[in-house]
């Protein structure tokens, strides 16, 4: 049944085969994009023809590798400035959001922490079309108003960093919480007794205490940024991210310089994992 | 002003302006929008919701699309409750960390690599057809993609981590002695899992079903890619609304109609678990 407890050679094997088939069916995705990124043919998909690496460093009218491939290489550019921002306005807001619920009591706190905790569970396309709603208003408003007309209420950069921002708030705020229930007051308490003022105590104290938690919210915002397609759809300019880039071509074009952005993807994203791995075996 | 009331304002405006500026007022907005006429008159009708149960592509799409949602939830906790409990429970820890590291890594790499895989997988001259038939085991490729099946496949190889985690953190907290005593006392594995292991879960299996829930019911990549003409998925009604045919009003209507299923759908999961949602996150 568990550790401790003898099994029946049903049990165990059975056990044992179904998880094994559960890991292929996870993996088998993953390894073939991996292998095909490496295959000598203008098809995504099998007969092997060989290895090449020309989906990666071509740079021919038939194929375009993925380092030559100049759209590719603005949308990954962009992709990662949109993650950088959207990680670090999440995690300021998300700490700074989990520090007021955890450590202050005020009129409408619940009411608060609902709306703070919504995104989890709203569908991100609602997000998507809701936000691209409401800042069309907003400048529509202030055009019509005010005469201001400000680029930055239309579809673009600076609105794909707001949606995301929008949930990723929300995952930075747990992800510090968790860490600052943790976290013993008393440590404050002494530093405000020394006639620190609050917000100096959550600073020097507080504040270095959460590092840990704080910079895994920032790798998981940033994650969460660099693979979001559902929100980023409606609020993307004439600028895809890599997401919005890769469906058009998933639709409309597929060459294997997809099975090599993908291999890339897969590759950083495991050296990101084992590394986290590492280091929360080290914070242990 | 008190160093503790500068606190908390330092804190709270800037919380205050997220949840104010990109929640509430945008979600205002798409309940108005959906009453506005899409010729841009400044009156309220309720003719977009109208349009939704006038014509039945339209609700059926609606109604297949939350169906759908709860088939796939359930068969998410079917598939992934025996791996939460092996991962947990059955194997030694040192081999649990390295599988939790396999498990993490196809949720970061995210949807559109992942859905793109399984293009490669299924096609018609994909790895799997390709490989029958190198085995001589076909002749002709069999249809897997571009209809529900394939459809399936994808929403629960894109959701199904999101049911192993919550499930995997409650059962961490089960002393295994429960499970050594109703063993010893004559229980079966059966009655062991229905009265001990399931119960105990709940909460995990709860927050679990609601995020898989809303993820299916808000997908759009693998209704689209993998999914065939015939499979029909009510977030593409509000992608055409909005960036086919430009008719917002009316895509905002689909969307607040979407939020309203999925906000009722979750209610009561909870109220049926008597959970509340802060523990949802957790």
């Amino acid at each position: 049944m568990i550790r401790s407890l003898p099994n029946s050679p049903l049990y165990k094997y059975g056990f044992r085969v179904y998880v094994t088939l559960f890991f292929i069916f996870l993996l088998m995705p993953l390894i073939a994009v991996s292998v095909l990124a490496f295959n000598d043919t203008s098809a995504i998909t099998l007969p092997w023809k060989g290895f090449t690496l020309d989906w990666f460093f071509a740079d021919t009218t038939e194929r375009l590798g993925l380092f030559a491939d100049e759209d590719l290489l603005r949308s990954i550019w962009i992709s990662l400035q949109t993650a950088f921002m959207m990680a670090t306005l999440s995690t300021i807001v998300g700490t700074i959001a989990s520090l007021l619920f955890e450590s202050f009591t005020f009129r409408f706190k619940n009411l608060l922490y609902f709306f703070a905790i919504a995104p989890l569970v709203i569908p991100g396309v609602i997000l998507g079309i809701s936000i691209l709603l409401g800042s069309t208003f907003v400048g529509a408003w202030l055009d019509t108003h005010l005469g201001i007309d400000l680029e930055i209420f239309g579809p673009g950069f600076w609105l794909v960093v707001l949606g995301q921002f929008s949930f990723g708030a929300t995952y930075a705020m747990l992800l510090v919480s968790a860490r600052l229930k943790k976290f013993d007051p008393e440590l404050e308490e002494a530093a405000l007794s020394l006639k620190a003022t609050r917000l100096e105590s959550m600073w020097y104290i507080t504040i270095p205490f959460l590092k840990p938690a704080i910079l895994g919210a920032f790798v998981v915002t940033f994650l969460m940024s660099f693979a979001n397609f559902n929100t980023t759809i409606f609020l993307v300019g004439s600028d895809p991210t890599l997401p919005v880039d890769l469906y058009s071509r998933i639709k409309f074009s597929s060459t294997p310089v997809l099975n090599a952005v993908s291999f890339m993807i897969v590759l950083m994203i495991t050296i990101v994992a084992i590394i986290s791995t590492f280091m929360k075996r080290k914070n242990r | 002003m008190d160093g503790n009331k500068k606190a908390f304002y330092f804190l709270f405006i800037p919380v205050a302006l997220w949840l104010f500026i990109l929640i509430i007022l945008p979600h205002i907005d798409l309940f108005l929008s959906s009453f506005k006429p899409n010729s841009g008159e400044d009156v309220y009708t309720l003719e977009n919701y109208s349009a939704f149960f006038a014509d039945p592509i339209y609700w059926r799409t609606f109604i297949n699309t939350a169906s759908y949602a709860i088939g796939v939830t359930l068969l998410a906790f079917v598939v992934s409750f025996p791996i939460a409990f092996y991962l947990v429970k059955v194997i030694s820890p040192k081999v649990s960390g390295f599988l939790m590291l396999l498990l993490l890594i196809p949720l970061w790499i995210g949807e559109l690599v992942t859905i793109y895989g399984w293009v490669i997988l299924l096609g018609e001259q994909g790895v799997i057809n390709e490989s029958l038939k190198f085995l001589g085991l076909i002749d002709h490729s069999l249809p897997l993609i571009y209809n529900n099946l394939s459809m399936t496949i994808g929403l629960l190889y894109m959701s199904m981590l999101f049911m192993i985690i919550p499930i995997m953190t409650t059962m961490e907290s089960l002393d295994d002695a429960m499970i050594e005593a109703a063993s010893d006392l004559g229980a079966s594995k059966w009655t062991v899992f229905r009265r001990i292991v399931i119960p105990h879960a709940m909460p995990g299996i709860i927050n679990g079903s609601i995020i898989v829930f809303m993820l299916v019911i808000g997908d759009y990549v693998a209704p689209n890619i993998l999914g065939g003409k015939s499979s029909l998925w009510f977030t593409e009604q509000i992608y055409n609304q909005f960036l086919s045919t430009f008719n917002w009003n009316q895509g905002a209507a689909f969307g607040f109609l979407l939020l309203i299923i999925s906000s009722a759908t979750i209610w009561m999961a909870l109220r049926l678990s008597g959970q509340k949602l802060d523990k949802v996150g957790d």
